[in-house]
């Protein structure tokens, strides 16, 4: 189990990492969501030991990790761009943390051959790097990364220079490769839709300190802030004083915000609420109809029929599933 | 993104690597450099200010030290025009006979000066095939020099050339570059360091010609170099010798400052290709015409004038014939100054091969030195390599005789040789290796770190392999020069082991023996092409194994 | 690693090379790149005293004086050969000499020797003008009778001599102009020169350029037929053509003659052994060795020629001699003055 504790990193008095706190239980997939520059990239670097801390912990089952060099803490590291040894062939790169531990020979040959199926590339021991696709490289990268067995894998946005198909269809794998090898993984990432498709656990980092902490679907519903509701995407976040108007009422003057989540708003005949229609979209099976209900912002609903733009059209809310937030 | 590198244990690294380049040079050159400079300059206990105030006064001497630092500039600008086309052909074509061709561009490298002379003198003096007499002149000088140093150019920023990925130019044409603005806004920024690298060892070379100078030039020609040899051996006037030298070593820091400063901007991160990876066969008609023309300009430049000397190698008595070679395996008469060609490359083996071995280790841990630190640190050791190359080889020489006694009497010892060979050297494994270690992909280095691999093993399996081709391109360099006796050795005292060199200054100084001199100089040339093409065939492809 | 183990490795191989002769039963040798001995001679050396000879090489005379200068409080070598007249007054005031009186010094005729046994003459040469007998036939010229023939018209274009700050028989040469013309006078040595460089005269820095390259007799490869070389120039193609007739000829101006000397420097660790060499280097082993070998003559009289010096070799009848302590004096002012008087 990784736990860190209070993390601070500056570079030139300017804080990268501001007390940051999280814990990556032993076999769980915890991924580390924030905007570019919050800080995700440094911490997985501190915990890798590529960089040290001005202040605060990195403990392996309890034990502090800060004082062993990098290449002694048994973490594995996978880079964005795969950084793959361009002098070695596929094996080459694959065994290369066996053979740090000593391993050689007939073993790690067959350890190399394990790990290139379990990636679905087998048979490609002796390629050249330089002769591979994206999505192979990629895949070398997450078998060179695994080989060693590592008690922790870092994994650095690993799909994030793929195609939109390929990324989803590694995202499937590599969430199947995780549990056969029952990985215990942080998986940085800026994109929520990965986020939430491999993710045990989910943290949100911004300005270098932990906002969220949450499994998938508690994040979803039960978001601790506005900020954090409008960066995992959640949509229909309004000022309290604009629903107050189309009479969602807040619960306390300490509400601030609230979001009307899609899936409470229904199209339908019988709605007590008109509106007109903004503009509709065509989302591949359904509608993604925008409301204008007087309040600067439009109100997103999904339909799965498409009705005129500027018409009027009648709906209901299911107000008690309105989040509501202080801050 | 700038972060700052957490160095866990590599400092300690560095500065025990730092231990053998900064006493290697400072037993061997800054401690004889300051005796030799001592001894002249140091009259009982009085430092003679009058040396300096002759120097700065005497017209002919500051239009000494104006041409020395004029010709060694065009020197350089010619010798990087000349070379850096051949540099790009042998780094993006296939070809046949690329790799001998390759070699041979190292054989003007070797050759004495005086026999280098007698080529171009043949070709540009009285008897000129194509009609001009240069002798004299500026122009026999600076073509004497561009001879010499295109190999620099052509090796030294070839091998970066030849790792750098073309996606990078392909992407440039893609987003709507022309050849030419390619060639401009993205290959030759990333070239630079190399370039610059290139550029820096020949204007050392050109700055410090001696054997040119002297073969060549004239009374109006002249050069610090040659001046202080003057003053030294013609005219005792070692307090002027050294008031020379310490000018010319203050020109030499100058420059090196400047350029060290220079190239730590210069450097980028960039993925390095594997070799081998890169080139193919020339395609469109415009590259074959430019592969041609390159290797025309080549053949005019440096097989014209090695033709020469074997053209005069095989003249006897009654025209064409092996009498010369014959000659030197089976003397004719019980001469002594005939030494067996085999006797003489074996000698220049036996001090090449340690030049060879004490420069590339040298020069590694110092490359591996000047990466690794920042600032001062890293440039003071930078141009402090480098300074041999621009001191003058006489007051090296004497330096040694002056220093090198004490705890231990090196003086007459024959790895003194080697150890003046390779101060002369090491400037060009640095050189190479550094633009390439540089570049090295910081990422690779961590990847290693993460896989288990300690400081030491993650610079072993990384940086090594992917500047291992850079050393041995340092490495033919040292041997080159080795062979060639270039530097101090001139200026110190030796065992009587005769080498090519020697065989040949000797053949050369008595009359009759003109053509088995050449004969000799042939084999010099027939030695470098082999050994160049064996050191370059060991790199292979590094590419395979687990 | 590795690279720890190849700085001990060579340590330990330069510890083990201590120079110098501390064994009474070796002596050091230092001498010139020019010197060439056949085989088996300094092994009769070895074989008579039980003494070995380790040679070393300066590269030329110049240098070496310079080194053996540089080196006296701890020198390097036993013995030095190969200093000559001309730098000789150098060494000689910087003590880098013990007196020694050579076994066989009667047999060298005094005009060689040196007064207080500080060094010992070993062989002689002189440094004459060279003609490409073929040459001048052909311009329909003779060989020039005295130096100032040089300056006629006839003459012109025709001459080569070597930079005397450069070169040794280019220095051999200014001084014999100096000797003959004079400093003073209405026609000094500088005037010659202004006509000569008027009539044409290549300068090049070195011999083996000038032979070699501008000299159109012999074995050089140029085009003017008369150069500054030695007297036995001709011998030496004759030797190494396996000719018949020498090629070049030797007119008789303007010849300098140049005392080669060994002695034993001072502070070395075996004098005695040392002495015993120089005496070698007068024995008529050695000095019968030398004209084959190095082109010049030996200086004992009780040495004798081989056949082929005494069929082609021209011995000059009145070569110029200076005294080494003039030479040493005044060698700065003159190469100055020759040099503007050049320009």
């Amino acid at each position: 189990m990784l736990r860190v504790t209070d993390l601070t990193v500056c570079f030139d008095g300017v804080p990268a990492l501001d007390g940051a706190n999280l814990t990556v239980a032993d076999g769980s997939v915890h991924a580390l969501m924030g905007p570019s520059g919050s800080g995700k990239s440094t911490m997985l670097r501190v915990i890798a030991g590529l960089e040290r801390p001005d202040a605060g912990e990195v403990a392996w089952n309890g034990a502090s990790v800060l004082a062993v060099p990098a290449h002694e803490r048994g973490f594995g590291l996978m880079f964005q761009d795969y950084a793959l040894f361009p002098h070695r062939s596929v094996a080459g790169n694959v065994a290369f943390g066996l053979r740090m531990q000593g391993l050689g020979g007939a073993a790690a040959e067959q350890r190399v051959a394990e790990l290139l199926d379990l990636v679905g590339l087998p048979g490609y021991e002796d390629r050249s790097i330089g002769t591979l696709s994206g999505g192979e490289q990629q895949r070398v990268a997450l078998a060179r990364t695994l080989a060693p067995r590592p008690r922790l894998v870092l994994l650095d946005e690993p799909i994030g220079a793929l195609d939109r198909s390929l990324r989803e269809r590694l995202l499937d794998e590599m969430r199947e490769i995780f549990t056969k090898v029952d990985a215990t993984a942080l998986y940085v990432t800026h994109d929520r839709d990965e986020a939430f498709a491999i993710a045990d656990r989910i943290a949100v980092i911004k300005d270098g300190k932990i906002v969220a902490d949450d499994d998938p679907i508690g994040l979803w519903h039960r978001p601790p802030s506005a900020w954090v509701a409008r960066f995992i995407g959640l949509e229909n976040l309004f000022p309290s004083a604009a629903l107050d108007q189309v009479g969602l009422a807040h619960p306390s003057p300490a509400h601030t915000s609230g979001i009307v989540p899609p899936e409470s708003i229904v199209l339908t005949p019988t709605g007590d609420r008109t509106a007109t229609v903004a503009a509709v979209h065509f989302r591949g099976g359904t509608y993604r109809v925008e409301l204008d209900i007087g309040a600067g912002q439009p109100l997103v609903a999904w339909s799965p029929t498409a009705p005129s733009p500027g018409s009027t059209v009648r709906f209901s809310i299911a107000a008690d599933r309105i989040i509501w937030f202080t801050a | 993104m700038m972060t700052a590198p957490a160095r866990t244990g590599s400092r300690a690294g560095i500065a025990l690597a730092a231990v053998v380049p900064v006493a290697f040079l400072g037993y061997f050159f800054i401690y004889p450099l300051v005796a030799i400079l001592a001894t002249g300059l140091v009259e009982e206990g009085r430092f003679a200010t009058s040396a300096f105030t002759q120097l700065i006064t005497d017209p002919a001497m500051r239009s000494i030290a104006w041409f020395t630092l004029w010709q060694a500039t065009l020197s350089t600008v010619l010798t990087l025009a000349a070379g850096l086309p051949a540099a790009y052909v042998f780094a993006r074509f296939r070809f046949p006979g690329r790799a001998v061709l390759r070699s041979l561009t190292l054989i003007p490298f070797v050759l004495p000066t005086i026999v280098v002379g007698v080529a171009f003198l043949a070709l540009l003096g009285p008897g000129s095939p194509i009609g001009v007499d240069l002798r004299g002149t500026i122009w026999a000088i600076l073509l004497a020099h561009v001879f010499y140093n295109t190999a620099v150019v052509i090796r030294g920023v070839g091998a970066f050339w030849e790792q750098i990925d073309p996606r990078l130019e392909d992407a440039a044409r893609s987003l709507g570059a022309s050849r030419w603005a390619t060639l401009r806004e993205v290959t030759l920024p990333i070239l630079r360091p190399a370039i610059l690298s290139s550029a820096a060892l020949v204007f050392l070379f050109s700055f410090t010609s001696f054997g040119v100078i002297l073969v060549l030039g004239d009374l109006r020609h002249t050069t610090l170099e040659v001046e202080i040899w003057r003053q030294a051996t013609a005219f005792f006037r070692l307090d002027l010798a050294a008031a020379l030298a310490v000018l010319q070593l203050a020109g030499v820091t100058t420059i090196l400052v400047v350029y060290a400063r220079i190239r730590r901007r210069l450097t980028t991160e960039l993925r390095l290709r594997p070799v081998g990876e890169i080139t193919r066969r020339p395609q469109t008609r415009g590259e074959r015409g430019l592969v041609a023309a390159t290797l025309f300009g080549l053949a005019l430049l440096i097989a014209v004038p090695i033709g020469v000397l074997v053209a005069r190698s095989l003249t006897t008595a009654d025209g064409f014939g092996v009498d010369a070679y014959v000659n030197l395996v089976d003397p004719p008469r019980n001469s002594a100054i005939f030494v067996s060609p085999a006797e003489a490359i074996a000698n220049s083996l036996s001090y090449a091969v340690p030049a060879v071995l004490i420069a590339s280790a040298v020069g590694l841990l110092a490359s591996t030195v000047v990466v690794g630190s920042r600032g001062r640190l890293s440039r003071a050791l930078d141009t402090a390599i480098m300074l041999p190359l621009g001191t003058s080889a006489v007051t090296i020489g004497f330096g040694f005789l002056v220093a090198l006694d004490a705890p231990f009497d090196l003086r007459a010892s024959f790895l003194l040789i080697p150890i003046a060979h390779a101060l002369v050297a090491i400037p060009f494994v640095v050189r190479s290796a550094i633009p390439v270690m540089e570049s090295v992909q910081r990422r690779l280095r961590e990847a290693a770190t993460m896989l288990g691999a300690t400081p030491l093993r993650a610079w072993r399996e990384v940086d090594l392999p992917l500047v291992a081709r850079a050393l041995l391109v340092g490495a033919v360099f040292a041997f080159a020069i080795s062979l060639g006796e270039f530097g101090a050795t001139s200026f110190i005292v030796r065992p009587d082991t005769t080498t090519i060199p020697i065989a040949i200054f000797r053949l050369l100084g008595r009359p009759g023996t003109f053509s088995e001199a050449m004969a000799m100089a042939v084999v010099l040339m027939a030695v470098t092409a082999v050994a160049a093409i064996t050191i370059e065939s060991l790199r292979g492809s590094r590419s395979g194994g687990v | 690693m590795r690279a720890r183990a190849v700085v001990a490795l060579v340590a330990l191989i330069i510890a083990g090379c201590a120079s110098g002769s501390d064994q009474p039963d070796e002596v050091v040798l230092m001498t010139h790149e020019s010197f060439a001995v056949s085989d088996g001679v300094l092994e009769e050396f070895t074989a008579e005293t039980g003494v070995t000879v380790t040679i070393m090489r300066a590269a030329d005379a110049g240098t070496m004086v310079n080194q053996a200068i540089l080196t006296k409080d701890n020198p390097v070598a036993d013995v030095l050969y190969g200093i000559d007249n001309t730098f000789l007054s150098r060494a000689l005031d910087a003590s880098v000499f013990t007196e020694h009186r050579a076994v066989g010094i009667e047999a060298v005729p005094t005009s060689l020797r040196d007064p207080g046994n500080r060094v010992t003459p070993i062989d002689f040469g002189d440094v004459c003008l060279n003609t490409d007998i073929a040459g001048l036939e052909e311009r329909g010229i003779g060989p020039p009778a005295a130096l100032s023939d040089l300056t006629d018209p006839a003459y012109r274009g025709l001459l080569v001599v070597e930079d005397p700050s450069t070169s040794s028989p280019g220095l051999a040469f200014l001084l014999a102009t100096i000797a003959t013309f004079g400093e003073n006078g209405d026609y000094p040595w500088r005037a010659f020169w202004q006509e000569l460089v008027a009539n044409d005269v290549r300068i090049v820095p070195g011999w083996d350029q000038a032979y070699y390259g501008e000299f159109s007799g012999g074995s050089g490869g140029g085009d003017r037929p008369i150069v500054v070389s030695y007297a036995t120039s001709p011998v030496a193609e004759v030797y190494y053509g396996d000719l018949d007739e020498a090629p070049t000829g030797v007119p008789q101006a303007g010849c300098f003659r140049q005392i080669e000397y060994a002695g034993v420097l001072a502070g070395t660790r075996s004098p005695e052994a040392a002495g015993r060499l120089v005496d070698f280097l007068l024995s008529r082993t050695f000095q019968e060795d030398l004209p084959l070998n190095m082109f010049v003559y030996p200086a004992s009289g009780d040495a004798a020629l081989p056949q082929v010096f005494i069929d082609h070799a021209v011995v000059p009848e009145s070569p110029i001699l200076m005294e080494p302590s003039r030479i040493d004096a005044n060698r700065e002012r003159w190469l100055a003055e020759w040099a503007s008087a050049v320009r």
